[in-house]
């Protein structure tokens, strides 16, 4: 089944504790090129059947008011991955 | 307990405007402190309605608690499921509405109201990533609100604060526009013990029928159970909203 998946990031300007506390821990490790870490969320969209353009834009508006929250996240990318 | 406490009032006979006042607490799944607001309603002189999630009957109520604890265990974002439950519906038509329902989110409800945009901003985690629990000084900002004019303005409160996700953020327009506007409600005193912007621990809106704040009023009503065994600084919130309410209705 086809599944939308939907990425959401931490505002650019907005600090990530969570980000921060494992670019900390990488060079503990002998990762040593990284300059800095931010987490985000990956949701994957399962749908049952194709997926038209009326349950895109539905993904779309879900991203927008449920799965963000844009006074702080921005939805950076929503895209159809077909198995 | 130790009869050398001195009691902070007695409530046995509230008077007559006050006893008629019928406050809403509302209970999500994973709700956690509904029985210490009804209580903290109860000790100011109100009668503590219990409001279900998932309800559409505000019940008549005068004002509307949203208490703290984890709805939802805090899942996605903390807040972003239980905004979206019918109660929170009626509770937003009626808080916008000419009526102005008084509306205080603590902590959790805090973060509710946020997520449901009757408060500008947002909570993320901790700066230290730590969960936090201590008697947290407070400055009063605002003392215009519905929940907050029994207090001096510039008054210095102490309450419990608990919490894991109390980081205020906030663009900077708003923030600029909330100064502005004296809507600062609270403001950390000393150490910022999350990293908020400008220290801040509450907000309210425009009206100032609705308020927010992280740390929590309804642990400190009571002498022998708040901060330090003796503050009950908390109380005033309730109490604030009754005189609102009293001055409103005449």
């Amino acid at each position: 089944m086809p599944r939308i998946v939907v990425d959401v990031m931490l505002k650019p300007e907005i600090l990530d504790p969570q980000g921060k506390a494992i670019a900390g821990a990488l060079p503990r490790l002998g990762f040593n090129s990284f300059e800095a870490v931010r987490q985000g969320k990956r949701f994957e969209l399962t749908v049952d059947g194709e997926v038209t353009d009326a349950i895109l834009a539905q993904a779309r508006e879900a991203a927008e008011t449920l799965l963000s929250n844009p006074v702080i996240e921005d939805v950076v990318n929503v895209e159809v991955v077909a198995d | 307990m130790s009869t050398e406490l001195p009691l902070i009032g007695d409530y046995s006979t509230p008077s007559p405007e006050l006893s008629g006042a019928r406050i809403g607490v509302v209970t999500f799944p994973g709700t956690l402190d509904d029985r210490d607001a009804a209580r903290a309603v109860r000790a100011a002189g109100a009668e503590a309605v219990s409001l279900w999630h998932a309800d559409t009957d505000l019940q008549d109520v005068d004002a509307v608690v949203i208490p703290g604890g984890f709805s939802y265990g805090d899942y996605l974002r903390a807040g972003a499921i239980s905004r979206f439950a019918p109660m929170m519906d009626k509770i937003v038509d009626a808080a916008n509405s000419e009526a102005k329902l008084p509306v205080l989110g603590i902590c959790n409800g805090f973060q509710i109201l946020t997520e449901a945009h009757l408060l500008p901003g947002s909570m993320i985690k901790n700066d230290h990533l730590k969960f936090i629990c201590r008697d947290q000084v407070l400055r009063v900002e605002n003392n215009q609100t519905a929940w907050t004019n029994g207090y001096e303005a510039g008054q210095e409160i102490t309450i419990v604060l608990k919490n894991q996700d109390g980081q205020y953020v906030v663009d900077d327009n708003t923030l600029a526009e909330l100064e502005a506007e004296n809507r600062i409600a609270f403001s950390y005193v000393g150490w910022n013990p999350n990293g908020s912007r400008r220290s801040i621990a509450g907000v309210t809106n425009k009206a100032g029928n609705v308020v927010g704040l992280m740390p929590h009023p309804e642990h400190a009503i009571e002498v022998g159970y708040g901060p330090d065994h003796r503050g009950t600084d908390g109380l005033t919130f309730f109490t604030s909203v009754l005189t609102h309410l009293v001055g409103g209705k005449k």
